[in-house]
């Protein structure tokens, strides 16, 4: 699923509508769209377990009911895990930052640590990437309020027996954005980590950040109140 | 949305049915799913969704429950072959018998297949990721001689000996089917058997073949189970025949070398279309293809006669699903896959003898659901407008597209292709002046005794549609495209004996056409032109009128880096032309032999010992008919015209009208909670 682009969930997502019959209301004109808005898309390549959207219905209906018929209507591995009804204001808004993990196989812990180490004492990390505009260059430091090697003992997904560094990064939804890769680039950039074998990137969570650094569920502010946000 | 970063896949172990020793392979103790292996690469490679599987309708089943296993490939890029009928239904068919375990593979582009070489991971099924050559038949369709060169790249990934004859136990049975397998010839040294005609039956009945084989404890190892499905007079095992050549390089005869194997193998006719209402459960992809819609064949077959088609000539007789079988088939595909687009696919649609009915009874049916409804093929006459127009109540108006194929009257005599330009003008002028702003008109380019002025003919005629829209609607406002493909003659057509155009002429003509319809600046703004140039043409040429030599010149394409051909960006015109002008001299022909050389009555063709229906007597006289500008009739309205198939084949038309209406279905409203979730 990690592969899966965002254009090919979205087109994957409007069939799940019409299959589990939800009431979507549509945008007026000549080709009416369904009412669908998602709030930062993880990128093509990375796995997710916290994405957010809001869609707009014709009729009120119950949220767990919605959940429970589009999590059937859509393929195994695109797990509908809570539906709220929305109390107005912007789902977009409410998402300031994403936790990430990232499994580096093949990559020594000590490397990383060290790394990781020069990456913190930035004060900003340059680092390039292709966009929409062409390569643009940005820092990769500022938006990254946590960064830390996680010591583990349970075996990572996927990996047989080879050694295996685990990252865990909290980073701010900054413009323009701060990825995963950003960050892996930054680490290249500071200490010339280089990585043999593709990363597993997966979103753990994103939403509203506390003054503590700590992410709250964006639907939080919803779950007494009235539209459907979901996820 | 939330997503494991890895999709669960069921923990199928690979070890073979053990007891039978034919899949005694030294491969057993690989991992059974190839998945770990790819994963690493596919962040490196190009859209890599498309080799994930996992879509709506995918069926995974347990590896060792099942008896017989069949890797499916449409042998082009997902894109392309997922939205296949063929496979789709294949698919399903074999899928729904228990024992049995049907995975579809597709051809990977260069970019995975380098990586691919580089860490070792074979060609895999996208279902379950396993490695195609643990399959017992490898089945892969074609729809057009250009996925050839993407056959070689799957079996040689897949780690399979790419000569039929290199081939063991240990490998499985490759069967090619699809249209172009009424001539194998060109790929008879890569292939182990070819099935003719219609596939719902023949996949069955060659299971039960593996089926009982295997239960025996595969006897006679591989050699056995090629020799009981050539029995069978319907599977084409093409080791099982030599072919002699007469010292000028035409085929002198094509004959069994060894008893027991018939002299002609003939194509599967599936009768009653209503017995076999698929794809019950269409695949719907994450990933993006060409086609997004939920389609139904309306009938199969056609007996309207164009010369060129060979379609028309190799699935007849002409087979209708009623009106009460695709109304239901409609409504539990949509319900199924989520789709808002459906297809009413056939050779032409608008010719089912209740498509009015039909048409009108959907667009009511899906009134105000954003469901929308298309006929891709249709023929030019008013009566398609009507027809348009109801499929277009819901809002969308989707293109409208005529194909008079030829420019003169005098070429389409000779095509067969009855339509008059007063016909086909007072069709466009009827579409624009019901709201059409756009048409596209269809020509080919290269027909037999096609001249410039042929070719020419078409710009007048597009002036002319253009001048009567703006005359009827008072509006500048109106366009059409004129798009133009390159004729091909096929195997089973009366032009199976035609020479081809070279290449220069062609382009020549397209360039003389384009300067005649921007003669006029004002009526050429408003005709776009579009158009593929002579040279791929003349390589589907070789590869569809081919014989087993060229088989050696496929192989050398693939040899120096040949892979999609069907794509204009991957094909290379000079890698052929070397290819053959390296190989085929040793067999004392060429690429014109093959392409422009026009073959005469009594020339034995390569695909002469398979049976398509088609008394090679009439197809003649068709071609005599064609030379001479005589039309044929359709036997559907006229009297038979003996053709053969149906004496031959022990078949019949199977058309309405039924007289029954569309079933009303209830409309579903409301939220589809699964069972057991509801609160």
């Amino acid at each position: 699923m990690r592969f899966t682009s965002h254009r090919d969930f979205a087109r994957a997502f409007e069939r799940a509508l019409r299959r589990a019959g939800v009431p979507i209301a549509f945008s007026q004109g000549f080709t009416p769209h369904p009412k669908i808005s998602y709030a930062s898309a993880a990128p093509t390549g990375v796995a997710s377990e916290a994405e957010y959207l809001e869609i707009g219905l014709r009729e009120p209906v119950d949220p767990e009911q919605l959940r429970a018929a589009l999590d059937a209507a859509l393929s195994p591995g695109l797990d509908v895990l809570d539906a709220v009804v929305a109390d107005g204001g912007s789902l977009a808004d409410r998402i300031e930052a994403s936790h990430w993990r990232i499994e580096l196989p093949a990559v020594e812990p000590a490397a990383l640590e060290r790394a990781v180490a020069a990456f913190t004492a930035a004060d900003e990390v340059l680092v390039e990437r292709m966009t929409k505009q062409g390569r643009r260059t940005f820092d990769a430091r500022a938006a990254v309020m946590s960064i830390d090697v996680i010591r583990s003992a349970e075996t990572p997904s996927g990996a047989s027996g080879v050694s295996c560094a685990i990252l865990e990064l909290v980073v701010r939804q900054v413009t323009p954005s701060v990825r995963p890769d950003d960050v892996l680039s930054g680490l290249r950039v500071v200490a010339d980590l280089e990585p043999p074998v593709s990363p597993r990137v997966n979103r753990l969570a994103q939403g509203t950040l506390t003054a503590q650094g700590a992410i709250v569920d964006p639907l939080d502010a919803d779950r007494d109140g009235a539209s459907i946000g979901e996820h | 949305m939330s997503a494991p970063s890895t999709t669960p896949r069921p923990a199928a172990a690979n070890s073979g049915d053990g007891s039978s020793s034919a899949r005694l392979s030294p491969r057993r103790d690989l991992e059974p799913s190839i998945w770990p292996q790819l994963e690493p690469l596919l962040p490196q490679v190009t859209k890599p969704i498309q080799y994930v599987g996992g879509e709506l309708g995918a069926v995974v089943k347990d590896w060792d429950a099942a008896t017989v296993r069949w890797a499916l490939m449409y042998p082009d890029a997902y894109e392309v072959g997922l939205p296949n009928q063929g496979v789709q239904i294949l698919y399903e068919v074999l899928n729904e018998l228990p024992d049995v375990l049907a995975e579809r593979t597709y051809a990977v582009w260069p970019d995975l297949e380098k990586l691919m070489r580089a860490h070792g991971v074979p060609q895999f099924t996208v279902d379950a990721h396993r490695s195609v050559r643990d399959f017992d038949v490898f089945g892969v369709s074609f729809s057009t001689e250009l996925g050839y060169t993407n056959l070689l790249t799957a079996i040689d990934l897949a780690g399979i000996p790419m000569l039929a004859a290199d081939r063991t136990d240990a490998d499985p049975v490759i069967v090619a089917g699809g249209h172009a397998a009424f001539n194998p010839e060109p790929i008879a040294d890569f292939v182990d058997a070819a099935v003719l005609g219609d596939g719902e039956e023949a996949v069955l009945e060659i299971t039960t073949i593996v089926r009982e084989w295997k239960a025996e404890g595969s006897p006679g190892g591989r050699d056995e189970l090629l020799l009981r499905l050539a029995r069978t007079e319907s599977v084409y095992v093409p080791r099982f025949y030599d072919v002699d050549y007469l010292p000028d390089g035409r085929i002198q005869r094509v004959v069994p070398n060894r008893p027991d194997v018939p002299f002609r193998v003939h194509k599967r006719t599936t009768m009653d279309l209503d017995a076999w209402p698929y794809p019950k459960k269409p695949l719907v992809p994450l990933a993006e293809t060409v086609h997004e819609r939920y389609a139904v064949e309306i009938f199969r077959g056609c007996t309207r006669g164009c010369r060129f088609c060979q379609a028309g000539m190799i699935t007849r007789p002409v087979r209708e699903r009623s009106i009460t079988t695709v109304g239901q088939m409609v409504q539990q595909g949509l319900e199924f896959s989520g789709f808002h687009e459906v297809g009413l696919l056939s050779l032409s649609s608008a010719d089912h003898s209740e498509i009015g009915d039909m048409c009108s009874g959907l667009a009511q049916q899906y009134e105000g659901t954003n469901v929308s409804l298309s006929l891709p093929s249709t023929r030019v006459d008013a009566f398609n407008i009507d027809l348009a127009q109801e499929l277009s109540r819901n809002g969308r108006r989707t293109g409208l597209t005529f194909a008079p194929e030829g420019g003169s009257e005098r070429i389409r005599k000779v095509i067969n292709k009855m339509v008059s330009k007063e016909d086909l003008i007072r069709t466009v002028v009827t579409a624009y002046t019901n709201g059409w702003r756009q048409v596209k008109l269809y020509f080919m380019c290269g027909l037999p005794t096609e001249t410039d002025s042929d070719v020419l003919e078409i710009a007048d005629m597009a002036h002319e549609v253009i001048r009567a829209g703006r005359a009827a609607t008072g509006s500048k406002d109106i366009r059409c495209t004129v798009s133009i493909g390159g004729f091909v003659p096929k195997p089973h057509t009366p032009f199976q004996w035609a020479s081809m155009a070279r290449p220069e002429v062609i382009d020549g003509r397209l360039k003389l056409l384009k300067q005649a319809i921007n003669a006029d600046r004002s009526l050429g703004r408003a005709i776009g032109f579009r158009y593929h140039d002579g040279e791929p043409s003349l390589i589907e040429g070789l590869l569809s009128r081919g014989d087993r030599r060229v088989g050696a010149v496929i192989r050398k394409v693939w040899e120096n880096g040949g892979r999609f051909d069907g794509w204009s960006e991957h094909f290379s015109y000079r890698r052929w032309v070397e290819a053959a002008d390296e190989v085929l001299p040793t067999f004392g022909v060429d690429l014109d032999w093959y392409t422009t050389r026009e073959r005469d009555e009594l020339e034995v063709l390569p695909w002469d010992h398979l049976d398509s229906g088609l008394d090679k007597d009439w197809l003649w006289q068709d071609w005599q008919d064609s030379l001479s500008e005589y039309e044929q009739d359709d036997c559907r309205w006229t009297p038979c015209f003996d053709c053969g198939v149906c004496p031959s084949m022990d078949t019949e038309i199977q058309i309405g009208p039924t007289g029954r209406k569309l079933l009303p279905l209830t409309p579903v409203n409301g939220l589809k909670v699964p069972t057991g979730a509801q609160q």
